[in-house]
């Protein structure tokens, strides 16, 4: 990156020995099952899985075949069949039926589910509902962390959102609590912990419960604070189209767990190629953060240094010759390489992005975050909708229009949802009713409604509840209450200067200088403050829910150590690329270094798609 | 140098062992193998009171010290008498005495945890705590109540406790580990027609095995394989082989013959390490090693009635005599010998105590002490010791011994002696590290607590380290000596979790089962004395005492539990559902509440389930999420109960896309409709009865005109139909519909491109003014190549699009023309960046030039 960085930031802990605890749990597992077996995995643990055994461990610990979970009958000789699968009652079905099949069939074989991260209750009960408790041995595989890169843990689970905050389902918080139970005790004690956010809370209280168990032995700590924050805080930022490399290359070719399969139009040949995105990287690493419009002349300053690199071949004797094909060549191929594909992406980005529609997109974008000729938005939007030209894009603008307006007019909000019913079907009936219940697209009413309903309930029900009844209304009829937020925190910087997006002056610059995401802005004004004082009338707008916790390290004064500056921060529900890099271009102006901990990577569509109600 | 006094402390049998030339050539020499010593050391004088001594009686006695259990056969042999089971201490304190009432019981042994084991004839095994209360039972195997156990042996290996039994059949049955019964039958021993000579388990290579003789023949049996083995090196003259003993560790193993002599070798009979004969022909009652790990002197121990053989490969043997009938009892790095008025420990003499203590040794050691010795009569020869020590340069290493010299000692007194010593010795030493020192003393109270006589558990340093504090702890805790348990833990600094807390935790579960004291008065005691002790858990108090009966108790125990989900499933099991559920959500963990859901939903009618549901909106949710995946119909029930009818709306049209058939589709959504009417939304009413329509409209369509668009949006019907050309019902639906103009537009254009129907797009163009305008038309007219008819629609574009519109059909001319009469600078900058320095010469400077005069206005 071309602006200054501070040198002192810290080093980050290492994080692949998440990853050795997780294959030695699974062998592990895998040897409670001696002898031949074959392996099934549930399709969105196999890329995770990739990464914390290959085939030839697994063949080494006796794994014969592997399968796909497709809910399909199987097809396997073996007789032992082993389950890798999440705790979903679905799988658990689908692996009942092949029992009771076996069953019925006479044959016999051993079974063994492990559920990873954890099982859940629901699961067993549908085993012993099927009648088949008896014949399946069930395990645990705690693989709660995967490291996607040096500062990026996912918990992998896509459906903590839904389930979380529109299902009312509380089961992965404890998934959640582990998760940082484990990062607390291999790099921790950590010696304060802030959070927002219903869930936050929660976790942050089931990671307590969890740590109240146990040694209490006093590593060296290598992260000092912790940030937990629900993605229902915040839902502005994710929605917002991504102008940074990285998150560029996932809206566009969808990141799959640290990885993406670039099309052959990009690798300009008949193949697909997938390519690791990490700082291992080189190339990637340099151009990851940046706003799209710098990454070509970066690339081609940096195809111009490859070819420096290159030519001083020339004029070499035999022996330098010598140590430059043993020790730089092959690094420079491997650049190489890597460099072309980049630059393949880049182009087919700017195909699609330089398009007239899709600076007019931004531009509309940009006025709804600043809150600029509103009508003229509706119309933009009317119109996406009336020409098709995307679903999710279209609920997108809508999901940002409500959110930014604090709800639409009754009149536009049924015009809109009518065009858009008409558009892609009657059944979007239940999606739009998924996103009032989120309070992702909701329509402005008076607000006397919503107090005589609370009023009427709560006298039907006992006082414990009430507060949590009144939670979930408060939540239902969520007000976003950004255009405050906006103008309290300065998310917006004003529209007159100039922004240079080469030399960026503050983290609006992932939004091309338009807006400060509002989740990072929090971070920043919390660690600055210390604490959440000051942030009593945004918390407020927030909906409350934030807190202080000593995080149980207690005893460590040493503020000035390194590890004080390494923060690690946890999103409930997700998060997205440009947020992280938000984060990165925080840390190196304050002299933080940020771990981001989240549930799953997510963008707009992501998002968008969990919301509709064939989902799960 | 004065002869010492304290050396009579000892049993010792110091002699030069045979010169390393008289060895014989088979014999493997050691280095260091100077002396061959043993100690013999009185641990207790029994405090039981057998009137026969051992007679009569069977006896187990546990190893590490472990408590001692009798059978005493009755005196009368009247078929009514019964045997009577005794339990002692190690120091033959009583723990336990009753009348044996069940079978003939064949072995009795001890288990890891100190849980005792009788092996009865019909191979049931009954386990009994250390205080004689009755567990549990299990059986080594149906076949056995037939054929009967002839022997049984109970041994300990990494899996931990395991059982052998031989069958009247003499096959051999195995259980490795009895708190996870896996019963294995091992192999035929071909031609075995009667009981083994002797045989015993091993565990090797994470196997246990069974090794037997018969005759001179022996075998090592495995789970899948009876294997033929004799020892390397196995003297000719040997005939039978009569015993056989494995080490502590399954390293070694003794075989004796009936010539009298002695094998001792490597556990897998590869490696010989001395045969030594003992020129005894009688059979000995009972065979041990006495073997310290590390040390280069293994050696066994064989027992006749009244004589006792230490035999080693130094091939020199020493003798005891006893006084009474006694067994041994092998441990770690010792042999205990138990008889019915003694209780003694023999062991090899360490090397730093023979050093410290032999006759005019010059170790520094031994100088050292001389000189405490001096310093406290206060005479100046303790300074030439002193000098002596130090002119060797020896004084660390002399203080070393002392300390490592004192934890081998059982005597307080000789510990002190020889830690005073050291202490004084440290004194003229800077630098010296004291942990060695502080640790010692330390383990050394521990050990000399517990070897009280009260307390009966007389372990050796090295089995101390072995077995751990913890281990030591749990034993206390078993014996319930809870006061000094938690003196140990207190003393030793062990964390609250695995010290104080956990013993307390013991202490109040025992202390519940105190039938005869009030709930009230243990409540509060329990409470008084764990009170906030970090790491107890009263729910594992309350299940104990639920467990004896104690509802009312457990209940209060329940209330000083902090941690609701913890309260949670003794709840359930004491039918306190409903609290159940409330701690289940107050505890924040959603799989739990989701068990107590399920557990209502089975043990309530369904009015008061969906009740009590309807109280915690958390299980609510969470059933529904249930309900989604696995019963529908239980949803509908839940929402109706609620009068929630927007949900039950909701619930309808998902309904409608999960069936196929169009009539219930209908009847799906006229449900909703109707939901929808109720809960006043009048715009998913509206909806679904749009829906409905379009779906009837789709279906008379299918029927006669044979398009297939049943279930399709409006949007793609309308596509459909303009695609298939029929323009007339597009137009009714449009109208029916009150579909937008614009949406229309966008429609029909893009519809009669794909088609490529030009001509009708153009007819479409004159029906009346554009709502979206026409830079449309040619946009969608370029995306299909067309650009002809693209040019047809630039005139009609409005003024603000033109340079668009002439852009796009690739007319530079034409578009800077509009841009230099509209004067509009970004339109000029525009068409600017589409035009080439090289081809549109002109152009540019006709757009510059215009620029500039712009400029200078």
């Amino acid at each position: 990156m071309a602006h200054s960085s501070r040198k002192d930031a810290p080093d980050l802990p290492d994080f692949s020995l998440l990853k050795r605890i997780a294959r030695d749990q699974l062998i592990y597992l895998l040897e409670q099952l001696p002898g031949k077996k074959d392996l099934f995995i549930e399709a969105d643990l196999m890329s995770p899985l990739d990464r914390i055994a290959n085939v030839t461990t697994l063949k080494e610990h006796e794994v014969d075949k592997l399968y796909k979970v497709d809910h399909k009958p199987i097809y396997s000789t073996s007789d032992q069949l082993c389950f890798l699968i999440r705790p979903r009652i679905q799988t658990v079905k689908w692996i009942a039926d092949i029992v009771n099949a076996d069953k019925a069939a006479g044959k016999l074989r051993s079974y063994k589910i492990i559920f990873s991260p954890q099982k859940f209750y629901a699961c067993e009960a549908v085993l012993e509902e099927q009648g088949i408790y008896g014949d399946v041995s069930t395990d645990e595989w705690a693989f709660h962390l995967l490291p996607l890169d040096d500062d990026i843990i996912s918990l992998e689970l896509p459906e903590f959102f839904r389930d979380n905050f529109l299902g009312g389902d509380q089961r992965w918080v404890t998934t959640a609590g582990s998760a940082l139970h484990l990062l607390h005790s291999v790099y921790g004690p950590f010696s304060k912990a802030y959070g927002i956010g219903r869930c936050a809370k929660m976790v942050y209280e089931s990671w307590r419960e969890q740590g109240k168990e146990g040694e209490k032995k006093t590593p060296q700590s290598e992260i000092g604070t912790v940030f937990l924050v629900d993605r229902d805080v915040d839902f502005v930022t994710p929605l917002c189209s991504q102008v940074v490399y990285e998150g560029l290359v996932d809206d566009i070719f969808r990141i799959k767990c640290g990885s993406v399969e670039f099309t052959p139009d990009v690798t300009s040949s008949e193949k697909s190629v997938k390519v690791m995105l990490n700082s291992q990287d080189k190339v990637f690493g340099e151009i990851r953060n940046e706003h799209f419009s710098n990454v070509f002349g970066l690339l081609s300053q940096k195809a111009r240094n490859l070819q420096t690199a290159y030519d001083r071949r020339r004029g070499m004797d035999i022996k330098q010759m010598k140590t430059f094909v043993s020790e730089e060549l092959k690094g420079l191929k491997q650049e190489h390489h890597l460099l072309s594909l980049h630059i393949g992406a880049s182009e087919s980005m700017m195909k699609r992005k330089t398009k007239q529609d899709f600076q007019e997109l931004l531009k509309t974008e940009h006025s709804l975050l600043e809150g600029f000729e509103i009508r003229e938005c509706i119309s933009y939007i009317e119109e996406h909708i009336n020409r098709q030209v995307s679903m999710i894009e279209s609920l997108r603008l809508l999901c940002l229009l409500s959110l930014t307006e604090n709800g639409l007019l009754p009149k536009d909000y049924r015009s809109l949802k009518a065009q858009y019913l008409q558009s892609y079907g009657t059944e979007h009936l239940l999606t739009f009713a998924n996103l009032r219940q989120l309070g992702l697209l909701v329509e402005q009413q008076a607000g006397e409604t919503l107090t005589v309903m609370e009023s009427k309930v709560g006298k039907l029900v006992n006082d414990k509840t009430v507060g949590k009844l009144t939670d979930a209304f408060s939540s239902l009829a969520k007000k976003s209450n950004f255009r405050a937020l906006s103008k309290r925190l300065a998310l917006v910087p004003k529209t007159m200067e100039e922004y240079d997006l080469r030399t960026p002056r503050d983290m609006a610059y992932i939004f091309s200088g338009a807006y400060i995401p509002l989740s990072c802005k929090l971070i920043e004004q919390v660690l600055e403050r210390e604490g959440w004082t000051g942030l009593e009338e945004v918390t407020r707008l927030l909906n409350g829910n934030e807190f202080v916790g000593s995080a149980g390290g207690g005893s460590e004064t040493g503020r000035t150590t390194d590890s004080q500056r390494i923060i690690l921060v946890m999103f409930l529900g997700g998060c997205s690329y440009s947020e992280i890099s938000a984060l990165r271009f925080l840390g190196k102006e304050k002299g933080y270094k940020f771990i981001v901990v989240t549930t799953a990577i997510i963008n707009a569509a992501r998002l968008l798609e969990a919301m509709l109600d064939n989902y799960g | 140098m004065s002869c010492r006094s304290y050396a009579s402390y000892y049993h010792y049998y110091l002699r030069p062992v045979a010169m390393l030339s008289e060895l014989g050539p088979d014999s493997r020499s050691h280095d260091g193998c100077v002396f061959f010593s043993h100690r013999k050391i009185e641990l207790y004088e029994m405090g039981w009171n057998l009137k026969e001594g051992l007679r009569n009686c069977q006896i187990a006695a546990a190893p590490y010290g472990g408590p001692i259990a009798l059978l005493k056969e009755p005196q009368r042999s009247s078929p009514s008498a019964r045997p009577q089971l005794e339990i002692y201490t190690s120091s033959g304190s009583p723990m336990a005495s009753f009348m044996w009432k069940s079978g003939v019981v064949k072995q009795l042994g001890w288990t890891i945890s100190d849980d005792l084991l009788c092996v009865q004839e019909d191979g049931t095994v009954l386990v009994y705590d250390l205080f004689g209360s009755f567990k549990r039972h299990f059986s080594m195997g149906n076949e056995l109540v037939q054929s009967h156990v002839l022997e049984a042996k109970i041994f300990h290996s990494p899996y931990g406790t395991g059982i052998a039994v031989l069958s009247g059949a003499y096959r051999f049955i195995l259980a490795t580990n009895i708190e996870d019964i896996k019963l294995r039958r091992l192999p035929e021993v071909p031609g075995l027609q009667g009981v083994p000579s002797c045989w015993t388990v091993l565990s090797q290579d994470r196997q246990t095995k069974v090794l037997l003789a018969t005759g001179a023949d022996l075998y090592i049996l495995d789970n899948t394989a009876c294997t033929p083995v004799s020892p390397s090196g196995f003297s000719p003259q040997a005939t039978n082989i009569i015993q056989v003993a494995g080490s502590f560790s399954y390293k070694y193993l003794a075989l004796f013959t009936d010539s009298g002599h002695v094998w001792m070798g490597s556990a897998n009979l590869k490696e010989k390490l001395c045969e030594v004969d003992t020129k005894m022909r009688t059979p000995p009652t009972q065979m041990a090693w006495c073997w310290r790990p590390k040390s280069q002197q293994p050696s066994v121990v064989i027992m006749w009635e009244k004589y006792l053989l230490v035999v080693g490969p130094c091939k020199d043997t020493i003798q005891y005599n006893l006084d009474n009938e006694s067994v041994l009892v092998p441990e770690l790095d010792s042999v205990r010998i138990i008889s019915g008025t003694h209780h003694e420990l023999l062991q090899e003499v360490p090397v730093v105590s023979e050093e410290i203590f032999k006759i005019a040794s010059m170790a520094p050691g031994a100088l050292l002490l001389e000189a405490h010795k001096e310093y406290e009569k206060e005479s100046q020869k303790a300074d030439e010791y002193l000098r002596e020590i130090k002119e060797q340069d020896g004084l660390g290493e002399a203080v070393k011994q002392c300390v490592e010299a004192a934890g081998y000692e059982h005597e307080p007194e000789t510990q002190k002696m020889l830690l005073r010593a050291a202490s004084f010795g440290k004194c003229f030493l800077s630098n010296f590290r004291p942990e060695q020192f502080v640790s010692t003393c330390r383990d050394l109270r521990v050990l000399n607590a517990v070897r009280d006589y009260t307390v009966g558990i007389p372990l050796t340093l090295q089995q101390y380290k072995q077995m751990t504090v913890q281990v030591l702890i749990d034993r206390l805790v078993y014996r319930k000596l809870y006061p000094l348990a938690i003196e140990i833990c207190r003393y030793l600094k062990i964390p609250e979790y695995q010290g104080v807390s956990r013993v307390l935790k013991h202490w109040a579960c025992c202390k519940v089962q105190q039938k005869e004291e009030a709930d009230e008065v243990i409540a509060r005691m329990v409470s008084l004395k764990l009170g906030e002790t970090a790491g107890i858990s009263y729910s594992d108090i309350a299940a104990r005492a639920y467990e004896c009966g104690r509802t009312e108790l457990a209940i209060k125990l329940l209330e000083f539990e902090p941690r609701s989900g913890e309260q949670v499933p003794l709840l359930l099991k004491m039918k306190r559902s409903q609290l159940a559920l409330s701690k289940a959500i107050e505890s924040g963990d959603t799989d739990l509440v989701y068990t107590v859901v399920t557990y209502l939903k089975n043990e309530m009618n369904r009015g008061d389930f969906f009740m009590t549901l309807r109280n915690q909106p958390i299980a609510l949710s969470l059933y529904r999420q249930f309900c989604k995946h696995q019963e529908q119909d239980t949803l509908k029930d839940l929402y109706n109960q609620d009068d929630d009818h927007q949900e039950l709306g909701n619930f309808y049209v998902r309904a409608s896309y999960q069936e196929g058939r169009l009539d219930t589709r209908m009847s799906c959504l006229q449900n909703a409709m109707d939901e929808y009417n109720k809960a006043k939304n009048e715009f998913n009413a509206k909806a679904t009865e749009e829906e409905m329509r379009l779906l009837r409209f789709q279906r008379r369509l299918e029927e006669e005109k044979g398009e297939r668009m049943v279930g399709c949006s409006l949007q793609d019907t309308l596509h459909c139909l303009l695609i298939v050309g029929l323009h007339k019902q597009a137009e009714q639906l449009y109208k029916d519909f009150r579909v937008p103009d614009k949406r229309y537009w966008w429609l029909k254009l893009n519809a009669l491109a794909e088609k490529e129907d030009w001509e009708e797009m153009e007819k479409f163009s004159k029906t009346k003014k554009s709502p979206i305008g026409y830079l449309p038309f040619v946009d969608v007219c370029i995306k299909h190549h067309n650009k002809y008819e693209a040019r047809k629609y630039v005139s009609k574009v409005t003024p603000e699009q033109k340079v668009k519109a002439h852009i796009a059909v690739g007319d530079l001319e034409g578009a800077a023309e509009v841009a230099i009469e509209r004067r509009n600078e970004g339109e000029i900058s525009l068409v600017l960046s589409h035009c080439t320095a090289t081809t549109d010469r002109t152009i540019v400077d006709r757009l510059n030039r215009t620029r500039a005069t712009a400029g200078k206005k």
